[in-house]
This record gives structure tokens, sequence and C-alpha cells, in this order.
């Protein structure tokens, strides 16, 4: 029995001689663990706040934070690394972003398709494999233009071609006219994606006021865009073609002025010399089109004379009446046997 | 790596990871500040900004050239500073005789102002004037918001979450029990004065788990009067507090918890036909053929009789 109240009244004591840890409050306090955060919707004592401030502020911090770590000690405790940690929950204020929240982006023309079809991205690693080199080239980055260099050191011209092409200035415009390719792509994909409305030909208007190019391009395209494809659309006198690139395709009903192809020397020489034949030669020269177009039409002309020159008596001769306008005998004059313009002279045949 | 929609590509890699970094996100990082002086500071401003800088350092910025403006009516300054800093928070201070010691404290969203609170000081102790050792740099301080007039005014609940906003470090999941030592403690009376203190934390023994706590003043004691407010509408502070779809928690809709902890679950079936409902197949309790025939023929005579039955009746 004395041990018992022996060991009790030792408890006791040790326990007096510390500070108690538990704070007598009016209303609970509202936590928030997860930002360390407490709300104490208590009345302040004016009186005391106004004569010792700093002590009276002092005290009551010092029960709120009791009050508070009393609750962060009753967390589930983890040990990482030599330190004793808490794990907080997830905190219940709700502070504002520093920016919106980002709004998903549309995909690009590619990224439907590819995801329409399936297709996944497939990994490709830095290095592989060059047959031909025996040995690891870098698909991209350091090193990889000499690699390339080393393999293709010479560069076969394929039969089609021309001799004296320069593949390696090929090579160089395709490659060029891949990558704008690649950029008016990437630039259309743009477009879609911030909904601008971009013209199917030339560059979209920029300031309020579009150049005299853009607008006969939007003119010419707007006129071919007819049932007809522009066919019936009258032309204003001064009106001027647009011209461009791709603005063919856009006004199908046009046919295109094919420019000549330029004629190689060896043509072109054999040409000029038969020109200077005709012209310095002295031999007459026999046009034959004009030749059998002039003996036709000699010979028409005397059939025509030979019949008007027919003695009257021969051949049936119509009989007039008087003037009888319902006469259904008369046979209506067959078309087609007028001349064009009888007073033309000239024969032969019409010269482009 | 997300692409970004630009019309002129970066060139180098640096500049594209400076405007990646830009970009919003879905969760944030810490909030960056800047502190700023406006139209003829004086010295106590001076003073206090820097002290609120070095409580947020590095997630701050000190800038010291005088400008020449007013935050209640030119913006803009602001603004263009925010955004080339990347900065979320401000702090301006300025003196002048209407509104004496005057710090105007506020937060950004997308790069145009969401809040910007007014607020004079009327006493102000420097962290330099108390002689003491103070907090670690950079620990994750303890908030406490004392009186009831934080819930009660609708101005005060703006200040609490731009206080709060302000000091609170960053979002943690875990934190070092014997870190926590610095607390920040906010009094608001209800003629409109705060009071701002800051302690360091000493846990002493307490024959229990759980320590008592000693606090001891540190940093700058200012006693803040309420000035101006200008607070973004209902409508854009609600914008800015949308949580994006990925940090939303997940609820699952069928899963219940009992009084004892057990989980349990809900599967929802269609309706079963007991008659037509696929069992394992034994072959030995499989019909024969006359078995067949039998309830065959006891389905015609069933069939029959109520024929008959419905003759009669009618």
């Amino acid at each position: 029995m004395d041990i018992v109240n022996e060991i009790l009244e030792r408890e006791q004591k040790k326990s007096d001689k510390y500070k108690p840890i538990t704070v007598e409050k009016h209303l609970e306090l509202e936590f928030d663990l997860g930002s360390l955060l407490a709300s104490d919707t208590n009345d302040l004592d004016i009186k005391t706040l106004k004569t010792n401030k700093d002590s009276y502020l002092l005290a009551l911090t010092r029960d709120n934070a009791q009050l508070l770590l009393n609750k962060v000690w009753e967390l589930p405790t983890e040990r990482i690394e030599e330190a004793i940690v808490v794990r907080l929950p997830q905190p219940t204020t709700i502070l504002p972003r520093a920016k919106p929240v980002p709004v998903p982006k549309p995909l690009t023309k590619w990224q439907e398709f590819a995801k329409a079809k399936g297709i996944n991205k497939k990994k490709k690693d830095k290095l592989q494999w060059d047959e031909q080199l025996q040995k690891w080239v870098p698909l991209y980055g350091f090193k990889k233009t000499a690699a390339e260099k080393e393999k293709n050191w010479l560069i076969e011209v394929p039969q089609n071609l021309d001799p004296m092409t320069d593949m390696y200035e090929k090579k160089a415009g395709e490659k060029s006219e891949k990558v704008a390719k690649n950029e008016l792509q990437r630039l259309k994909n743009l477009a879609r994606a911030k909904k601008v409305k971009i013209p199917r030909v030339g560059l979209p208007v920029t300031s309020d006021k579009a150049s005299a190019t853009q607008l006969s391009t939007a003119a010419s395209v707007a006129k071919a865009s007819t049932a007809s494809l522009g066919k019936f659309q009258d032309k204003l006198p001064k009106e001027k073609e647009a011209r461009g690139k791709g603005v063919h395709e856009l006004i199908p009903g046009k046919e295109r002025k094919r420019k000549a192809p330029i004629p190689t020397p060896a043509a072109e020489k054999e040409y000029n010399l038969n020109l200077l034949d005709n012209i310095l030669s002295k031999r007459p020269k026999i046009d034959m089109d004009k030749a059998v177009a002039k003996s036709i039409n000699e010979e028409e002309v005397k059939r025509s004379h030979e019949k008007k020159n027919m003695k009257p008596g021969l051949g049936k001769r119509k009989t007039q009446g008087k003037g009888n306008a319902t006469n259904f005998s008369a046979k209506k004059p067959k078309a087609g046997k007028g001349k064009r313009a009888p007073n033309k002279k000239s024969t032969g045949r019409k010269r482009r | 790596m997300p692409v970004l929609q630009r019309i002129k590509k970066p060139t180098t890699r640096k500049g594209k990871k400076v405007l990646l970094s830009k970009e919003p996100k879905p969760i944030e990082g810490p909030k960056q500040s800047i502190f700023l002086q406006g139209r003829n500071p004086s010295e106590r401003t001076r003073k206090l900004l820097k002290d609120i800088y070095d409580l947020k350092k590095p997630d701050a910025a000190y800038l010291s050239r005088k400008n020449d403006f007013v935050p209640f009516e030119d913006s803009s300054l602001i603004e263009k500073l925010c955004y080339k800093k990347e900065a979320a928070l401000f702090g301006v201070g300025s003196h002048s005789k209407k509104r004496p010691h005057n710090i105007v404290l506020g937060r950004t969203f997308d790069y145009g102002i969401l809040d910007m609170i007014e607020l004079g000081t009327e006493e102000y102790k420097a962290m330099s004037e108390f002689h003491n050792i103070k907090v670690l740099a950079g620990s994750k301080p303890c908030l406490l918001f004392n009186g009831p007039a934080w819930e009660l005014n609708q101005d005060l609940t703006r200040l609490k979450s731009l206080f709060s906003d302000f000091f609170h470090r960053e979002k943690v999941e875990t934190i070092r029990l014997q870190g926590l030592e610095h607390v920040l403690s906010f009094t608001a009376t209800d003629d409109g004065l705060i009071y701002f203190r800051s302690y360091r934390i000493s846990l002493k023994k307490s024959g229990q788990r759980t320590p008592r706590v000693e606090l001891e003043e540190i940093g700058p004691s200012i006693d803040f009067k309420l000035r101006r407010t200008k607070l973004a509408s209902d409508d854009l502070y609600k914008e800015a507090c949308k949580i994006p779809r990925e940090m939303k928690p997940i609820k699952k809709k069928n899963i219940s918890r009992d009084a004892f902890g057990t989980k349990h679950g809900r599967i929802h079936m269609g309706k079963q036909d007991i008659n037509r409902l696929q069992t394992r197949k034994m072959k030995g309790l499989k019909k024969t053929t006359e078995e067949k025939k039998k309830i065959l023929l006891q389905k015609k005579k069933d069939k029959k009789a109520a024929k008959q039955k419905q003759h009669v009746e009618v």
C-alpha cells in the first residue's frame, strides 16, 4: 500500500514539475493541418490587449500553438532517413492559383489520325547500327552530319536524270522543301488550334487593309466559286488576272497558258537555220495547203458560173402564184448554204 | 514535353525551357513575390518590406528603385513587373500625410491583379531589434489567426487568405517534428487593427509524448490598420480557385465503410431469369430422351386442358 502510494506521489510530483500541455478554450479552434493553420474564434480580451499587448498576445499565441502542435503530434509518424516526420493531410484552405488551369490543347491533324488508327510512338535510340559503315551512327545531334558525310561521300546520278545535275544540291533542296512543308503544316495546325481563319492561298491579312495582290487573289477565287466555275462571270474592263503560287488550282475553269519548253541548243540551232534558209533562198516556196485551197476555190467558182449561165428553159420552173402566202408546196430554203461573208474575196486557210 | 503554341519557335534550348516554365501547370510551385517602393517611401516601410522579404527568401525579390506610382490608381507597373519576374505576390510601400507608412499587399492571377489590400503600420519593431537567435530560413511556419473578426468581416476573410498565401511557403506532404519552429500569429480586433507577431517555438519536456510549447518573440512585430481594399469580384476569385481535374479526389460511388471499418462494395446486376441461368454442365444431370418426351407430352396436355377450360368458361 505504502509502496503504491509512494509511487503515485512520485509520479504526481514528476508531472507537477512539467507544465501542462492542455489548454482550456470556450470554443474549439478550427484546424487546417495541411497548411499548419489554426483559427481561434474565441473573443479577445480587449482590456488586457490594450494594457499589456505583447504579453497578452504571447500568452494567447502560446495556447493556440500548443493546441495546434497537439493536433500535429496526433498524426501518424514515419521515419525517413533518421528523421521522424509526420505525414500531413491535404490542406483544406483553398488558395487562388497564380495562373489559370491549363486547357487541354486540341490535337494536331497527325495526332488525330494516329489516335484513330491506333498508331503509337516508337522510341528510337540515338545510335543506330549502319550496315554500310559497320558502326553505330547517331540518328541526330552531335556527329550526325559527319557520319552522313562519310556514308554519302559519293552520290550516283540515276539514269533518268541529266548527268550534270548536282546531287548534293538536289538533296539540300529537297531537305529545305521538307522543312518548309513541315513549317507550313505546323502553322496550319496552330491556326486550327487557335481557331484563326486562313485563306487557302497566300498569307492571311495582317493589318485591317489587304494589299492589292491579296484582293485580286480573293476576287479570282470568288469568281471561280460559282457552279460553272466562273465561266460566265463577266470581267471588268481593266481587271487583271491573279497570279501567284497556287492560284491556278483554285481557278479550275481557266486554261493555263503553258510556257513553251526552253529548246535545247541543238533544236534552237536547227530552227534558226531553217528560218534563215526560208528567208534567204531564192527558190520559190510552195505552200501546199494554200495551193490546194486555191484550186478547190477555183473549181467552185467555175461551177457556180456554169449554174448561172444555164438556159432558163431547162429545169423545173417554179409556178409563182399571185403572191399566194399560203402556198404550202413552197419549200423552205435549206439552211447552211449561205455564205458567211458574201463580199469577202480572200480565200485560203485562216492563219493563227 | 508539352508543345508551345507560338508562331515563332524559340531558337535556343534555354529559351524554350524558360517559355515552358511560364506556361500554366496543373500543380503549381511556391508563389514568387516582389517588394518595391511606391511614391515617397519612408524608412519604416522600407525596413518592413525588407523584413517580410527576409521571411520569404528565396521565393522573393526586393527591388530597391523608387517608383513614382500609386498601386490603387495605376496597377500596370505592378502587372508588368510581376510578368517579368513571374511573381504572383507583391508588396508596395509608400508614405504620405494622409496615409502614413502605408503598405499595399496583393496578389495577381493570370498576370492581372486579383486582390490588393492597403495596410497602415502604426507600430513597428524590426527583426534586428530583437536580439536573439532567429529561426532557420526556409522553414514552414505555423499560422494562427486569433479573433472572431477574421470570419465575420468579409475584407478580413480575404486578408486572411492573403496572409496565408503570403506566409505559408509551400505545400508539403511530410514535415519533420523537430522542424516546427516558427509561429506567425495574426490577431484581429473589431476596430480594424491587426497585430502581427512572430515567435520561435521551443519544445519542452512535458512528461508525455506531446511536448510543451514555449514561445520567444523574434521577428518583426507590426500593428497594422486596415485601410482601403480592392478585392477581386467573386467570379474572378472563383475562377482563380479552380482545381484542375487531376487534383480532384476521385470518389468511388459504390464503396462504403461500416461501423467496424470493413469496406463494403455494391455491384449492380441486371435482371436474371432463373430458368435460363447458365450453370456448370454435369453430364449425369442431363435429361435423357425419354424424360424429354415426357415433359413435352405433359406440356401438350396442359395446353389442351387450358384451352378446354377457356371454352367452358366462354
